[in-house]
């Protein structure tokens, strides 16, 4: 598929004076990232907070000048044509955008009409967007008197009013009760299915491994590992099956030769009571690794198999955990 | 071109409702300059001079009144930043809209407003024995298009670079105060110095103020006029070239 998304050593720094010193404090945000999301597809960035993927994508949005490197998107060129690139995206930024003196319909009705739509176009996306994301009770009301995750939720339809070919949501779900997360995922998916690219970024492990066809894991600036959640996770050590034996010496030495003569076993990890293994494709070799045992007459008191999560991904490649720093 | 138009249409209702949304705001904003007229025109009584009427008073005082009124469009940016800060700047700069037609359209909110409550004024003047060249005050309307944008623009600009609207304040009032001084529409600049008479020039109100005395009286060959609307009409479009790259680059 196109790339409709491509950039080149993508790079932002941010100049902050403190008070105290004199010399100005540069933040490298963003150091410099190699990134290709593909026209059609769900792209989605995970990372801890302060990885750069805000930073990445106001940069892509045209809303800050990259300080080096270059991107393409939709075949335009980011620091040449910006106007070009505005009409085909839509953004929601992580802070959202509403106008809170306003009421929903007419936020949203001024944004359908400054990205080119006609009155009668604008107040058909309107109100099918508002019906979408079930906010038709409160569209006549100041957006100042929304709560926060009705408010969320108008913040997202502003992004997607125009029906943009690329749309960008910086944490979409933030704030969103369970009901509304998962009505907001439907919405991403259909968007797919019409066509739209969709970039998201998410702190949460099980939305970037439910929603997005590739992901980019995002740590300190950098792209840290890329691909589909399946891959990345196959990646560090394919499944995991753990079988429950008893400590008598003999079968567990069978159990570890046995194991290690399968080609598809890549480590084994003998524990006190258990073996663990990880095995490739721990679906379709269960099975065959559970005739071998029949077949040689050993016997196993429990059996286990686990996917790696992405946290084990980003763990493998930064040596941190995500979830501790969300728990 | 088409679209740059209804795009700063879309911007000015926008603005113009939460403008009608805020009836005391907008009260304050209205109604303001006639107080200043009512407080003030009985002063001029008794600076009476013989043989001047007050109807004459009020010619001279009535469109300096109109000239005080532009420099509350010194603070104007306090408003663009409310919209800064929550993000609304950032969500219109996504749209492929001209950057100068949103710009426009929120000065020309603030425009019209102003000269709602300059005509306001002036007819509150009326039967106070205000008398003037008619045409002239319509073309002093003119004028005043062009200073208002010129402050409302240079006001903006200030408001997004610095991102504070105590700091705004605080320069707003710092410049429009020497400015208004400066501009003789308080006191006569006959009475000063040779020295802050030479300063004054530099003051584009000073050019301002001759320009809507002589409109008001209906002298419109007077070369302050033609001057006045050079001077003026130059500064606002480059204050509104300013604002607009301001707003271009514009983060919360
Ligand atoms: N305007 C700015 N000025 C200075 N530093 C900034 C600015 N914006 C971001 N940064 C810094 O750049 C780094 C990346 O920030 P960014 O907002 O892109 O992170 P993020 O991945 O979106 O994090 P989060 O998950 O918390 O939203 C951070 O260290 C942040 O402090
Ligand atoms: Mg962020």
């Amino acid at each position: 598929m196109n790339p409709i998304i491509e950039t080149r050593q993508l790079k932002k720094e941010f100049r902050v004076r403190q008070s105290k010193e004199r010399q100005p404090q540069i933040i490298e945000a963003v150091k410099g990232i190699d990134l290709v999301v593909r026209a059609g597809e769900i792209f989605g960035f995970l990372g801890p907070n302060g990885a750069g993927k805000t930073t990445t994508l106001r940069m892509l949005a045209t809303l800050i000048p990259p300080s080096s490197g270059q991107a393409t998107i939709a075949g335009y060129d980011l620091a040449r044509e910006a106007k070009q690139i505005r009409s085909c995206i839509g953004y929601v930024s992580q802070a959202g955008g509403a106008d809170v003196t306003a009421t929903g319909r007419e936020n949203l009705m001024l944004q359908a009409q400054l990205h080119g739509l006609s009155r009668r176009d604008a107040e058909q996306h309107t109100n099918a967007l508002l019906d979408v994301l079930e906010l038709e009770a409160l569209a006549d009301r100041l957006v100042k008197t929304y709560s926060g995750g009705q408010r969320r939720r108008l913040d997202l339809a502003l992004g997607m009013v125009h029906r943009p070919r690329l749309l960008f949501l910086d944490e979409p779900t933030t704030g969103l009760d369970p009901q509304s997360r998962a009505r907001l995922w439907d919405e991403v998916r259909r968007l797919r299915a019409d066509g739209t690219t969709i970039f998201l970024t998410t702190h949460y492990l099980e939305e970037a491994d439910a929603l997005a066809d590739r992901l980019g894991i995002m740590d300190d600036g950098l792209i840290v590992a890329e691909g589909t959640p399946e891959s990345l996770k196959q990646q560090i050590a394919g499944d995991v099956i753990t079988f429950g034996v008893k400590s008598s010496n003999g079968t567990r030495q069978k159990l570890e030769a046995l194991f290690c003569q399968q080609p598809y076993v890549r480590e084994v990890h003998p524990a006190d009571n258990q073996i663990q293994l990880y095995v490739e494709r721990g679906e379709e070799n269960l099975p065959a690794l559970l005739h071998l045992l029949d077949a040689a007459g050993l016997a196993v008191q429990r059996v286990a198999l686990t996917r790696p999560s992405l946290d084990d991904v980003f763990l493998r490649k930064t040596g941190r955990s995500l979830r501790e720093e969300h728990a | 071109m088409f679209g740059f138009w209804r795009e700063t249409r879309l911007m000015m209702v926008r603005n113009l409702t939460r403008w009608a949304r805020n009836p005391a705001w907008l009260m304050v904003g209205l109604f303001q300059p006639i107080l200043y007229l009512l407080l003030f025109a009985p002063l001029l009584d008794s600076l009476h001079m013989p043989g001047v009427d007050q109807g004459n008073t009020l010619k001279s005082f009535t469109p300096g009144l109109l000239v005080m009124l532009a420099m509350n469009a010194g603070f104007a940016g306090m408003n663009i930043l409310d919209d800064l800060h929550d993000g609304v700047i950032e969500r219109l700069r996504v749209t492929p809209a001209s950057r100068l037609a949103l710009i426009l359209g929120i000065v020309l909110c603030e425009v019209l407003i102003a000269l709602l409550s300059s005509l306001l004024l002036i007819l509150a003047a009326v039967p106070m024995g205000f008398r003037a060249d008619w045409p002239g005050i319509a073309l002093l309307f003119g004028l005043l298009v062009l200073v208002h944008t010129m402050m409302v623009s240079a006001s903006y600009a200030v408001a997004l670079a610095i991102k504070d609207s105590n700091a705004l304040a605080a320069m707003a009032s710092a410049i429009t105060i020497p400015l208004l001084l400066l501009s003789g529409v308080l006191l006569p600049l006959t009475l000063a110095p040779a020295s802050i008479r030479t300063i004054a020039h530099a003051n584009p109100f000073f050019y301002v103020v001759d320009a809507a005395r002589a409109l008001a009286s209906g002298e419109f060959g007077n070369p302050d006029v033609l001057r006045a609307f050079v001077i003026v009409g130059a500064l606002a479009v480059l204050a509104l070239l300013w604002a607009t790259r301001r707003f271009r680059q514009a983060v919360a």
